[in-house]
């Protein structure tokens, strides 16, 4: 199972190892193997690639790529390219980043490997015994069910790490983790110390890394104008009314 | 000839009002390249959605099966992609809908398109203008690709007007089907007789302050005496004050309705990337520090519970309700 970078990526880590862990009498026990992908300039993602490993996966993968070298398309390539050689069951991955904010490269990669694909999954369900994911997705207007076969791509909202959203009927029913991802424990930063970190260069992956997308400039949005705190719910209707024209 | 190609989302025989502001993007981009603007129907059981999307439209290709019933990605990106390779567009877009977010990187992948997600402005036939670090940053985008994708943030561009005529409708082949073993299950819609939180002019959000989900009456009353739609912070929504899908902010709806009123709600950036557009802006909130009221034009500090009764009286004697 692989992932790659930010704060929905740290969701991504959890709900894979929520997957990956039989807990009974509130005490966990994993199977099966999580790997971290990542892919960022060599001192950010290292940090970031660590606190994953001590929250529990098992080794990781780092590309490593300077941010103006990637665009969702050099992602996608590369993430396919790690696919294609770790062959992973489920590839997990966080639906945006919250700085580029594009929505994109989960649904590339599936494009590109010609997998099906769950974006924006809320919640999760696995089975020990058949190859298969059932998926709640955010959409408009409500949720949806979606049932896809492994391997397959996996995007998740934010609402994954909700305590009772991933399921993979092996831990003791009813079972709630605390709300959002979890802490690493002392024990895990120590071992995450020891966990191997493959450390790839860019250039030596053979991937095409021609941009597809060109930032040209970034600017401020523009600014609102001042606005005024009102003294009372009269003053309050009486702006809507007669300044605003809203009511 | 540079034509874009624009996905048409439709319910009960008609396109969405949601696909109308992707049908503006469309002519803007059109005007730089000099094209026509398409669009492309997919589903099964379609009735009149064609016709009705050839009212905006001067070509629309409508990809009717059996087999395409029901959304999934696997099936319609390929189905995308073929119509957009057999017309020869440069532009593909759509509204940035859920369905248009899942879907439009997917076809964008199968065409080897560059793909610029939330487009708010057009500036040439492949340049954009789109919002990014939760709005705090517009950037200017080029696509180096023969053939761009884009995903249209729905408040940015007015919905499209009908064309003096009304275009061709064509049908074509959906080609292989393949689900790639994906399965639609079932769709379970949040029940709601308001206007979509995306379209609605006037949009009463409440965030933790409300307490419980039993509050948020309060706000449903106001809401509904504008007719408008109920909003909500992530952190409301996480508590369960209200539903997911009712969240406002950058990983949730982006509003931009003429007036949205903020009640306990502190203004995180990532809730005001959903909102600060709004035309006019309230806030209501018991602390003078709350950030919400740096974009608020109207601010009172107070506690909902004693500002909301005058407030919904005011709001119901302005209304003649
Ligand atoms: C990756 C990521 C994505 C996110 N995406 C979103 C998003 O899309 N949308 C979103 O909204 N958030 C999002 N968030 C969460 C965001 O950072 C804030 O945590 C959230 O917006 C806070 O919600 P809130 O204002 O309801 O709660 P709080 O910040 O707790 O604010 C509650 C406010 O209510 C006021 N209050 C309390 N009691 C009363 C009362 N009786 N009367 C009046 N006022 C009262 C308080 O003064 C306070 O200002 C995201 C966070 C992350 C990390």
């Amino acid at each position: 199972m692989n992932w790659v970078v930010n704060p929905f990526d740290e969701y991504a880590v959890e709900a894979a190892l929520r997957m990956c862990e039989v807990v009974t009498g509130g005490k966990g026990k994993r199977f099966g193997e999580v790997v971290v992908l990542s892919i960022g300039p060599k001192k950010d993602a290292t940090k970031e690639i660590r606190s994953c490993l001590a929250m529990g996966a098992d080794r990781a993968i780092h590309v490593v790529a300077e941010d103006a070298a990637l665009d969702s398309f050099v992602v996608a390539n590369i993430v396919k390219k790690i696919y294609e050689e770790e062959q992973p069951d489920l590839l997990l991955m966080g639906k945006q980043t919250v700085d580029g904010d594009s929505n994109q490269a989960a649904q590339m990669v599936a494009g590109y490997l010609g997998l099906p694909q769950a974006c924006f999954a809320a919640t999760l369900e696995s089975f020990p015994d058949k190859k298969e994911l059932v998926v709640g997705r955010e959409v408009d207007g409500g949720m949806e069910v979606k049932k896809v076969q492994l391997p397959a791509v996996v995007s998740v909202d934010l609402r994954v790490v909700a305590p009772t959203a991933v399921k993979n009927n092996q831990s003791e029913e009813g079972y709630e983790y605390g709300d959002g991802p979890r802490y690493a424990s002392l024990k895990g930063i120590m071992k995450a110390k020891k966990k191997k970190i493959d450390v790839k260069e860019l250039g030596d992956l053979g991937v095409s890394t021609d941009l597809r997308v060109k930032h040209t400039t970034f600017a401020p949005p523009p600014e609102r104008g001042g606005g005024i705190i009102v003294k009372s719910v009269d003053e309050l209707l009486d702006k809507l009314q007669n300044e605003a024209k809203v009511l | 000839m540079s034509n874009v190609l624009i996905f048409c989302e439709h319910k009960d025989g008609a396109i969405k009002t949601s696909t109308l502001p992707a049908i503006t993007f469309g002519r803007e981009v059109a005007k730089h390249t000099g094209g026509e603007v398409y669009g492309v129907v997919v589903g099964s059981g379609l009735g009149d959605a064609g016709a009705d999307a050839a009212r905006y439209l001067s070509k629309v290709v409508v990809v009717e099966n059996d087999g395409l019933g029901n959304y999934l990605a696997e099936t319609y990106a390929p189905v995308l992609a073929k119509v957009a390779a057999d017309l020869g567009v440069s532009t593909v877009a759509a509204t940035a809908t859920n369905l248009g977010k899942d879907l439009l990187p997917r076809a964008a992948a199968l065409l080897e398109a560059g793909m610029v997600s939330d487009v708010i402005e057009v500036t040439g036939g492949k340049a954009f203008v789109r919002p990014t670090n939760a709005g705090n940053a517009l950037g200017s985008v080029e696509v180096l690709t023969d053939v761009a994708l884009a995903t249209v943030r729905q408040t940015e561009f007015d919905p499209a007007a009908p064309l003096d005529a009304a275009g061709a409708v064509e049908s074509a082949e959906a080609g292989d089907i393949d689900s790639l073993n994906a399965e639609f299950v079932q769709l379970n819609l949040s029940e709601s007789t308001r206007p979509d939180l995306s379209e609605a002019k006037v949009v009463v959000s409440g965030g933790r302050g409300m307490k419980n989900a039993e509050n948020f009456k309060v706000l449903e009353e106001l809401t509904d005496l504008f007719g408008g739609a109920l909003g909500a912070t992530r952190a409301a929504c996480d508590a369960g004050y209200v539903a997911n899908d009712l969240q406002v902010g950058q990983t949730g709806k982006v509003v931009a309705p003429d007036l949205y009123i903020a009640v306990g709600i502190s203004g995180a950036i990532q809730h005001l990337a959903g909102m600060k557009s709004s035309k006019v802006i309230v806030a209501i909130n018991k602390d003078e520090e709350a950030p919400i009221f740096q974009v608020a034009d109207f601010g009172l500090v107070s506690t909902w519970e004693n500002a909301m009764p005058d407030l919904i009286a005011g709001v119901k004697k302005a209304k003649g309700a």
